[in-house]
């Protein structure tokens, strides 16, 4: 009895809150800018949801998330439009950065729609970065070559 | 035939003043012309490139744009402290491209008379011939072969590597360039650099959630090779327009020049002419006279 009294109380303190502060569901849209040096995939464009790959973890990015840096790993990126429709992104590298006005900038090095991978291509590389690895000499080669079998396994696995 | 080649050799003497001031017109007329001809598709040439530079300042601008948000939002401040200043100049090897370079260099030494604590990373020869003379001190870093390919991101991801490697410390930083703003006109704009310390005294940096040392050095890094990139390609447009601009100007001049020789040289020609019909008029009369 003691506990569902005080869940009551807790749950309508929360309601409570939640009415003050507008709820997740009307928060304003976020706006994200994704761009690479040489092509811009979205500019202040607002989006329901975005995917990201980062060192810290792969994370999702919904409107009013917590600002916050994160430098990308090589994976894919998918971004969930306003109108249901997603569209998949693979990236090399790079930053994002999301700000307490809720816009999202996505800043990768090399971004690639996941359909013009070719998986054989992919497979390739892989196999050229592990002889890389093989035969590197300096910390500097290896380490080189570990970036190289990443990105390239990342690719593999996008292309899957 | 005496009387003929003594009506010639006053004739000769003439002739030559005349002629050796033709040829000296028509040499010069010659090499005028073929400057013009230079400057002519020097202008063609860096139109293409105007245009493919342009092309490529579209598609990068809102990747530039981007880059700098994190800074205006999180309001990072310069350092207060004593480890000086660092200007990154940006300019190119190539010159006749108008006040592309000049701007900067002046900017430069005006900066480093106000502090002298400053150490400049200059990309491009051109600004390193400026400031060579007086301020050769300064210079921490010069990046040469800039200018002759359109650059791409891996060129400032060098530039920021080697930046980077040197361990240049500074409280304050700038990047300066030339932002393109249309096909006859730029600005000579700086783009704040901060280091990392300013990064993590931001004020607003509290309110971004769970960010350690290490991605900020990162998040650095990376944007100061994409803050460089964007800088490259404005300047690269900018550079390519000014240049068009010089050298339209300079294929007037010279055909302005044109005119002008050509002019002289017609009435040279007739003087010359007139010169001989008076001599031998002149000569006849006086044969005749004597007989």
């Amino acid at each position: 009895m003691a506990l569902t009294r005080s869940a009551l109380r807790l749950f309508s303190g929360r309601f409570t809150q939640a009415c003050q502060v507008r709820g997740y569901a009307d928060a304003p849209s976020m706006s994200l800018t994704f761009a690479a040096p040489s092509q811009v995939l979205y500019n202040n464009i607002s989006v329901k949801q975005i995917d990201v790959p980062s060192f810290s973890g792969s994370f999702g990015i919904l409107p009013a998330h917590v600002p916050t840096l994160a430098v990308l790993k090589p994976g894919v990126v998918t971004i969930f439009e306003n109108d249901g429709s997603t569209k998949k992104f693979f990236v090399s590298s790079g930053t994002v950065t999301i700000n307490e006005d809720s816009t999202v900038q996505l800043l990768a090095e090399e971004a690639v729609p996941v359909d013009s991978l070719d998986i054989s291509a992919a497979k390739e590389l892989l196999a050229q970065s592990q002889s890389q690895l093989a035969s590197a000499s300096s910390e500097v080669a290896k380490a080189e070559a570990e970036i190289s079998i990443e990105v390239s396994e990342a690719l593999v696995k996008a292309c899957e | 035939m005496f009387s003929r080649s003594a009506a010639i050799i006053p004739q000769c003497s003439q002739q030559v003043r005349g002629m050796a001031t033709l040829k000296m017109i028509s040499i010069r007329l010659k090499s005028v012309k073929n400057i013009q001809k230079i400057t002519q598709s020097m202008k063609m040439v860096s139109a293409a490139k105007y245009t493919k530079a342009e092309r490529e300042l579209k598609l990068a601008r809102p990747y530039g744009i981007g880059s700098q948000e994190f800074y205006k939002k999180a309001e990072v401040k310069d350092e207060e402290g004593e480890k000086g200043q660092l200007i990154i100049a940006i300019s190119s090897d190539r010159g006749l491209c108008g006040a592309v370079h000049s701007s900067i260099g002046r900017i430069v030494k005006a900066d480093i008379a106000a502090n002298p604590n400053t150490k400049v990373v200059i990309v491009g020869d051109k600004v390193r011939n400026i400031l060579q003379r007086l301020y050769a001190k300064n210079i921490a870093m010069v990046v040469t072969e800039v200018g002759r390919k359109p650059a791409v991101f891996g060129d400032a991801a060098v530039v920021a590597q080697s930046i980077i490697n040197s361990g240049i410390e500074f409280s304050k930083g700038k990047i300066l360039f030339n932002a393109f703003r249309t096909v006859v006109s730029f600005r000579t704009t700086e783009m704040p650099l901060y280091s990392q310390s300013a990064v993590a005294n931001a004020s607003k940096l509290p309110v971004y959630d769970s960010l350690d040392s290490d991605v900020i050095q990162s998040y650095t890094e990376f944007s100061l090779a994409s803050l460089l990139f964007y800088s490259m390609k404005e300047n690269a447009t900018s550079e390519q327009s000014s240049r068009m601009t010089a050298m339209d100007n300079a294929s007037k001049n010279a055909g302005e020049m044109i005119d002008k020789l050509t002019m002289t040289f017609n009435r040279t020609r007739q003087a010359v002419i007139t010169r001989e019909l008076i001599e031998i008029i002149s000569g006849a009369a006086a044969l005749e006279t004597k007989n």
